[in-house]
């Protein structure tokens, strides 16, 4: 089974990705992740304004079959979360990388992206 | 200990599974996705390879002595090809397993059989061969757990795809009844019951042919992680979860099995079941109903608004069928009426959440 990996994200081992788009930072959790996962029915979120450090949960995730922490990829304020996920969840399983995203992190500082995996890194992580 | 593998696990494998551990076996927990899985077996039908479930078998002159001493239900009132639900407790009535006890039909070869839990099968064949020695009976006592895979067949189109493959008479058999018939051409042993409340068989085959029946009938393939919110929307017990001799040490009264308490039958435990029976339990098990957005879980608390904790959760999903937070757990009895609200913790947070009497579902 392959797992979209796209170019331009970077990635924590835990397999949370973060996206630089205009200044913020997207973060969401992965193809592989969602799928080891499976069904996603709950989903935890910060609010805006509130800080994340990296490395630390700044959620939860809930499959019917599991509960995971979701790690901060990059420290800063949360600029805006996806309220869509709170009555469709579901929306992290069928585009992890798009509509199922979680946060938008206003960095403290936007360098801290480079320490994460690279995608053919990650790839190689869940390979 | 290396973990046990059904005979169909390679099969499992292939077919690209998850697995988890389960009792000691290394058991596929998803194939599609749990709520695929899942609304096969509530629309149509799906099959479980449940080759963990352990069978001991109990033969000979004395064995219905042996079982009746044995579970706490009226084994004897059972005719050739009837089966019923029971429960092993220890001498002071506590929980050891609950079982389905069949009474064969008399062409078989075994006088009869029961089905303990995944992983209990060392434990039952040990206590049915030590209590058969301390009483002097004469009976035999097999374990045959790795003799038989057992495949279940659930769903309300279950009846018409086994008609396909089989003979026998499936309009006929009632809940628990079973026969001996082919299968697919494979000799098997066809138990009407499951674990999910949907109509459904039980089908115990050869080890060695298992694959064969497995493959013939042509339904989704599930998990356990669709056979946890199956019986969890049925409040059915399990194992390990409701009730467990360590960590949820239960009577069947407070496991809200009382029914399978036959107290005119002479078993272990008996004694002291008859005083629970008399006196009351001070916890029962309840359904648990969310109210507010959350999931229970095994081991959150249980409080009343505003109040202190009365009791925790022994198991919870959020239920495919209802789309709503599900759960059982122990509450102290004054707090156990259906529509009393209560708080379920979740993460530190108390969540609105209403007691209610399982199943969840009307079936």
């Amino acid at each position: 089974m392959s797992f979209e990996i796209p170019e331009d994200c970077r990635f924590l081992e835990s397999h949370e990705w973060a996206r630089a788009e205009n200044g913020t930072v997207r973060v969401g959790i992965s193809d592989f992740a969602q799928d080891e996962l499976g069904d996603i029915v709950f989903v935890e979120l910060p609010g805006e304004g509130d800080a994340v450090a990296r490395g630390e949960d700044f959620g939860v995730i809930e499959s019917i079959k599991a509960v995971s922490d979701l790690y901060t990829p990059v420290s800063g304020t949360v600029a805006a979360a996806n309220d869509d996920l709170v009555d469709a969840p579901e929306l992290v399983n069928d585009d992890p990388y798009g509509d199922g995203w979680m946060i938008e992190v206003d960095p403290d500082d936007e360098s801290e992206l480079d320490d994460l995996l690279s995608p053919d890194e990650y790839e190689a992580q869940i390979d | 200990m290396p973990q046990r593998e059904t005979p169909l696990h390679d099969a499992h494998a292939d077919s690209g599974a998850s697995f988890t551990d389960f009792g000691g076996w290394d058991m596929p927990v998803e194939f599609d996705s749990i709520r695929t899985e899942h609304a096969a077996v509530r629309e149509s039908a799906g099959k479980f390879d449940v080759s963990h479930m352990g069978e001991i078998a109990v033969s000979g002159p004395d064995a219905a002595a042996l079982m009746q001493r044995l579970v706490t239900n009226d084994v004897e009132r059972l005719d050739p090809g009837e089966a019923l639900y029971a429960a092993i407790v220890d001498p002071k009535g506590i929980m050891l397993d609950d079982t389905i006890v069949y009474r064969p039909p008399e062409e078989g070869n075994h006088d009869w059989l029961f089905v303990p839990n995944a992983g209990h099968d060392g434990e039952m064949y040990d206590r049915w061969q030590s209590h058969r020695d301390e009483w002097g009976l004469d009976a035999t006592v097999e374990n045959v757990t790795e003799s038989y895979g057992m495949i279940a067949l659930q769903g309300p189109d279950s009846e018409s795809l086994l008609a396909a493959e089989t003979d026998a008479d499936l309009a006929a058999l009632g809940h628990n009844d079973h026969v001996f018939a082919d299968v697919a051409g494979v000799e098997s042993m066809v138990a009407r019951g499951g674990y999910t409340g949907e109509d459904g068989f039980e089908l115990l085959v050869p080890w060695d042919e298992a694959g064969t029946v497995w493959s013939a009938l042509d339904c989704q393939p599930c998990g356990l992680g669709a056979r946890d919110t199956l019986r969890l929307e049925m409040g059915f017990l399990l194992s390990g979860q409701e009730f467990d001799p360590e960590s949820e040490p239960r009577t069947p009264y407070e496991a809200g099995i009382g029914w399978t308490v036959a107290l005119d039958t002479p078993f272990v435990g008996r004694d002291a079941l008859e005083r629970v029976d008399a006196e009351g339990v001070a916890e029962e098990l309840v359904g648990v109903e969310m109210i507010d957005r959350g999931i229970p879980r095994h081991g959150y608390d249980l409080r009343i608004p505003g109040g202190d904790d009365v009791g925790h959760l022994t198991s919870g999903t959020m239920s495919p069928t209802l789309g709503r937070g599900i759960g059982l757990g122990y509450v102290g009895v004054d707090h156990a009426d259906p529509g009393t609200e209560v708080r379920v913790v979740v993460r530190g947070e108390p969540k609105k959440a209403r007691i209610t009497v399982p199943p969840f579902l009307d079936r």
